[in-house]
């Protein structure tokens, strides 16, 4: 019984970590960078809910949809602002900027809220499930319900709309998509504003399942979603999903059962294994680039 | 006035000129023939006419529109389709997604029906293979893959840019003979080629060019049996 209530345990964590993953894997897949700032996203999304609903005393509904709005529109705006005049850049200069957004982001949010984690009273309405000796929080379900929903709208997304086709053409090869009509640079730009919605629904059940929130809470999260991703095989969006749920099992499972200490540093040894068996990640291609 | 003007133009790759003033003209109905060695700057002179590079300066006027000032993804609409070199179609997705992103401009279903009808007419392959994830196709099939997404479009120009490079011999008759019957439903053709002697046979004019400058033009017919075209393009003494 331990066993599976942790199991569900992982699974719960491993579902936020598989949101923001896909962030972190459409934008690698689309835009070809590593957008190392993607997990501060989730504390913005956090930091917006939770002023929504307690200075404003919105409705929940309402504080999460404006956290996934203001969320599309930042991812949007570090795009336009900090990644697209490097679209040419070498990728290490992309990835230092990237770091710098990161850090510019907590920093602002410490600027305002200050530094110490605040409390984040759940807004999930449904109480814990039994099932037999079996306790599962509501937090617990609704985080994985929803985040089997957002993984079929956005497979459906991609495969059966034009701006999905838009968006792989666009991944496989910008002049191509370009010479076809296709507007690149609105396809990136999507593809951030999607990620960053994905990531402040992340944050706002990351916020309910842990009680808290603070300007750091995206930090660690968001480098263990990015190891995620790169364990499912990144630029797969399967591969985000996979990787993310296996994460958040090996996680749970070791800060059980062998040391909260170590549960890190095993997670982080997954990766390297995984890695060297294949390099590209579980469902990953090993594809040539071209220019 | 022709339905494709370039006017002196001049493109660089960094310091480097590649494109030292091009002119020439290409009139509605016509198959024009853009012959050169590798290098010549063939594949730049089409990627700027599309937009995909930047000209340093000159001018390129299509049925009365700037090129120079319309961003590439404006392009086909326009009416022009690239069938780049290389082909680039899209590897991972099927034959049948890579003919659609074709036409994503278009919003008319049943003309892209239609279209599409055409296509598969012109090649069978494509419509037996059209479930078939493009990257398994053949080099040859690849090319007709090319050529079928561009005219998913519906263009009233057609750029190609070496159609012929790296297939069989069997192929490159084949895909020459397509060429000639997409200029005989009415496309006009801009043809970039190595294989000088193919693109002539089926050209009305041509121009020559050799590192970034046009130094021959005339009427195919005439540049086939022009003797420094034969002794350079045609392999001829
Ligand atoms: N991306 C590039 N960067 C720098 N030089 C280039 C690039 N692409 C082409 N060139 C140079 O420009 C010239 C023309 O190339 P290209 O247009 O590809 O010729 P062609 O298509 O006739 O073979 C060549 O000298 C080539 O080396
Ligand atoms: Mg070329």
């Amino acid at each position: 019984m331990e066993f599976i209530s942790q199991f569900i345990n992982g699974l719960n964590v491993g579902s936020i970590y598989a949101l923001i993953a896909l962030g972190y894997t459409m934008v690698y897949g689309i835009a070809k960078m590593l957008n190392f700032a993607h997990g501060d996203i989730i504390m913005v999304g956090a930091y917006t809910v939770y002023v929504c609903l307690s200075s404003a005393n919105m409705p929940a509904f309402a504080a999460v949809l404006i956290g996934i709005v203001v969320c599309s529109l930042l991812g949007m705006v570090i795009e336009k602002i900090a990644y697209k005049p490097l679209r040419k850049a070498s990728p290490l200069a992309v990835l230092i900027t990237a770091i710098g957004v990161s850090y510019f982001l907590q920093s602002v949010a410490q600027l305002i809220f200050g530094s110490r984690e605040v409390s984040f009273q759940s807004i999930i309405p449904l109480g814990a499930v039994s099932i037999g000796e079996l306790k599962i929080s509501g937090e617990a379900v609704v985080t994985m319900a929803v985040t089997i929903l957002i993984m079929i709208l956005l497979t459906l997304f991609i495969n059966k709309t034009k701006a999905g086709s838009a968006m792989l053409a666009v991944s496989e090869d910008k002049a191509a998509a370009e010479l076809m009509g296709i507007n690149v640079n609105r396809t990136i730009s999507l593809t951030f504003a999607i990620g960053s919605g994905l990531a402040a629904i992340a944050g706002v059940l990351y916020a309910c399942s842990y009680g808290f929130i603070g300007p750091y809470m995206g930090s660690m999260t968001g480098i263990k979603a990015f190891v995620a991703a790169v364990l499912g095989g990144i630029g797969s969006i399967p591969g985000a999903m996979i990787g993310g749920i296996l994460l958040g099992i090996i996680e749970s499972l070791s800060k059980a059962y062998i040391s909260t200490r170590l549960s890190d540093a095993i997670v982080f040894g997954v990766l390297i294994l995984v890695l060297v068996l294949r390099p590209s990640g579980i469902l990953g291609k090993s594809r040539t680039e071209k220019v | 006035m022709a339905m494709l003007t370039v006017k002196d133009l001049k493109v660089n790759y960094g310091m480097i000129q590649a494109i030292k003033g091009v002119s020439f003209e290409v009139e509605e109905g016509e198959v024009i023939a853009l012959i050169g060695a590798n290098g010549a700057g063939k594949t730049t002179i089409l990627h700027t006419v599309t937009g995909l590079l930047k000209a340093v300066s000159g001018e390129i006027t299509f049925d009365g529109h700037n090129l120079l000032k319309t961003p590439a993804h404006k392009i086909v609409s326009l009416g022009m389709a690239h069938v780049p070199e290389g082909r680039r179609i899209f590897q991972e997705l099927s034959v049948y997604d890579n003919l659609m992103l074709g036409a994503y401009t278009r919003k008319d279903k049943a003309g892209i029906a239609e279209t599409l009808e055409t296509v598969y007419t012109r090649f069978p392959r494509l419509q037996e293979r059209k479930k078939q994830i493009a990257g398994t196709l053949s080099g040859g099939e690849q090319q007709m893959l090319a050529m079928g997404r561009a005219l998913m479009s519906k263009p009233r120009i057609i750029l190609m840019d070496e159609p012929s490079m790296g297939l069989s011999p069997l192929f490159v008759s084949e895909i020459f003979d397509i060429i000639e019957k997409i200029s005989k439903s009415g496309t006009t053709v801009l043809l970039v080629e190595q294989n000088a002697k193919k693109a002539l046979s089926i050209a009305d004019r041509a121009y020559v060019l050799e590192t970034g400058s046009i130094v021959m033009s005339g009427k195919a017919s005439e540049l086939m049996n022009d003797p420094s075209v034969k002794k350079a393009y045609l392999g001829e003494a």
